[in-house]
């Protein structure tokens, strides 16, 4: 039977409809931008300064260059933050009394570094530790940058993975327990792996906000797109190298943050879970 | 009523004596003596918050108790102080909501267990797993998410994995409180086979005319008391308390026997 009935042939109407709709409001949008912006006052100066063609073609691999750097802090940062937050997060789950001391670090830990801004404890961190060493080579500020990206960002993502934990349903804990596993069991065979599938966005997020952040360690030193973009808009006295970077930092994020949506949602479809939209 | 229930057989398997449970200042065990024999079945019954699944929860050490023992074969594994995770391996539980592990295939979930607890091979477990299954007429469904299941499927996974530790005794909390009409069937067909294997199975249920069928006896739960036990056909056709009667009015009333 290829006959459709009158209620699907009414849905199709429909759907046909908004997307035509969708398509109209989205032209009318884009074509005021494309329109009205340029018809502010002083915008022809904001364009030379700001979206300079030749001066962007000319920075262009100089930052880009300059964005290897911190492709490499983010690089090392991710594993570490992982094992450290979720050595944090495990341990404030534990309940023997042995480990009070590990569980009240860990509280104290997540407070203070949630509670400073991420560039005052570049600061401190990037500045005062490579005072307690006689030898140079403990002065590097890539690597002090690093632990301080590491040791803000853990504090958060440990949150987020506690959060990942206390969300997997007690009555997972009994079956596990009642099959004879021992707690440890419990937490890495049945507990951490749904825990880690339910923080996968939350944590696609903050690693968004690291990527951007990385930028921070340039602030104690060194060389890496955002002070590339700020020597380079001294030589030209124009901000496009600004925008430049900005384009770079948009080309790395925004596919993440697609690639993390679309795991998300294999998974859902692999374990047959329905999103609810 | 005497508090002690002395069972058919001179040595249970499992014998409860003056258990009681509180949660703050509620009460749920009063003092619960319980004995059942090897391959005994035993089934639970009473109102909701009578505590049932709080006494099957307490045999598995799942809750500590607050005073008392549970002999198993004949020691005391609510000692306090004892590793329970020994004990609970002979054990086997089934609970009302399935608890099966999501992210797990149906063939990993009754895998997991004698993997990592027993220490099984990865192939013999996933093997033995599968036999398993298709013994509980699951065997299309091995490789399907626990989410892709029905309700009765997923229970009927979920004892599949309980047995898959080849426990001594089952624990089966309400097992098809969960489930639509038409697929409480399926599981109680289940239960039917694990009593003819001789299984000892201590059994809370809401399903009477199932309950007449399997018990060899029936405990009615009262305010955290067995207040009268006996064979089903005394239990539901000759009860000596007011409040068995008055139980069995309300289920028959609301047209569920």
């Amino acid at each position: 039977m290829d006959q459709r009935t009158r209620r699907q042939a009414y849905e199709q109407r429909q759907r046909k409809r908004s997307l035509i709709i969708a398509f109209l409001s989205t032209s009318v949008v884009i074509g005021a931008i494309v329109v009205l912006i340029p018809l502010l006052p002083r915008w022809d100066r904001v364009r030379k300064s700001f979206f300079d063609g030749e001066i962007f073609a000319d920075s262009f691999p100089r930052l880009l260059r300059a964005f290897w750097l911190d492709v490499q802090i983010f690089a090392w940062s991710v594993p570490l933050i992982f094992a450290l937050s979720l050595a944090i997060a495990v341990s404030r789950n534990t309940r023997s009394p042995a480990l009070f001391p590990l569980r009240a670090a860990a509280v104290i830990y997540t407070d203070v570094f949630r509670g400073v801004p991420v560039i005052l404890t570049i600061f401190l961190i990037g500045f005062g530790v490579p005072g307690l060493f006689d030898s140079r080579a403990w002065s590097n500020p890539l690597i002090w940058g690093t632990a301080a990206l590491v040791l803000s960002y853990s504090a958060y993502v440990s949150e987020e993975i506690r959060a990942g934990l206390e969300g997997v349903h007690e009555s997972q804990r009994a079956a596990a327990r009642s099959l004879g596993m021992s707690t440890s069991q419990t937490m890495s065979t049945v507990v951490l792996p749904q825990a880690l599938r339910r923080i996968v966005p939350p944590m696609m997020n903050s690693l968004v906000s690291l990527q951007k952040d990385v930028a921070l360690v340039s602030l104690i030193g060194p060389i890496e797109i955002l002070r590339q973009a700020g020597l380079d808009k001294s030589k030209f006295a124009n901000f496009t190298p600004y925008v430049a970077a900005a384009v770079i930092f948009l080309a790395v994020t925004i596919p993440c943050t697609r690639i993390a949506d679309y795991l998300l949602n294999r998974e859902r479809r692999r374990t047959g879970a329905t999103a609810v939209s | 009523m005497t508090s002690s229930i002395s069972s058919i057989s001179s040595t249970p398997k499992l014998s409860l004596r003056n258990v009681r449970k509180s949660f703050g200042t509620n009460t749920v065990l009063d003092g619960i003596d319980l004995d059942v024999a090897e391959g005994e079945v035993i089934t639970l019954i009473g109102a909701s918050g009578s505590g049932k699944s709080t006494l099957l929860r307490c045999a598995n050490l799942l809750e500590p108790l607050d005073d008392g023992e549970i002999f198993f074969d004949g020691v005391d594994i609510a000692e306090p102080g004892l590793d329970p995770d020994p004990i609970r391996r002979r054990i086997g539980m089934v609970f009302q909501s399935f608890n099966l592990f999501p992210h797990m295939s149906v063939t990993k979930n009754v895998a997991i267990g004698p993997r990592k607890v027993l220490g099984t091979d990865k192939a013999t477990a996933t093997t033995a797993a599968v036999e398993m299954l298709t013994r509980l007429g699951l065997a299309d469904r091995a490789d399907a998410y626990p989410d892709q299941l029905s309700g009765g499927q997923q229970q009927r996974v979920a004892i599949a994995r309980s047995l898959a530790m080849n426990p001594e005794v089952m624990l089966l909390d309400e097992i098809t409180s969960a489930l639509d009409p038409e697929l409480v069937g399926e599981v109680l067909d289940v239960v039917r086979g694990l009593k003819a294997d001789g299984m000892t199975m201590l059994f809370a249920t809401h399903e009477m005319a199932f309950c007449r069928e399997i018990s060899d006896r029936v405990c009615f739960l009262h305010q955290g008391r067995i207040l009268e036990h006996g064979p089903p056909e005394q239990i539901f056709g000759n009860p000596q308390e007011t409040r068995t009667r008055e139980f069995l009015q309300r289920v028959t009333d609301a047209g569920r026997f």
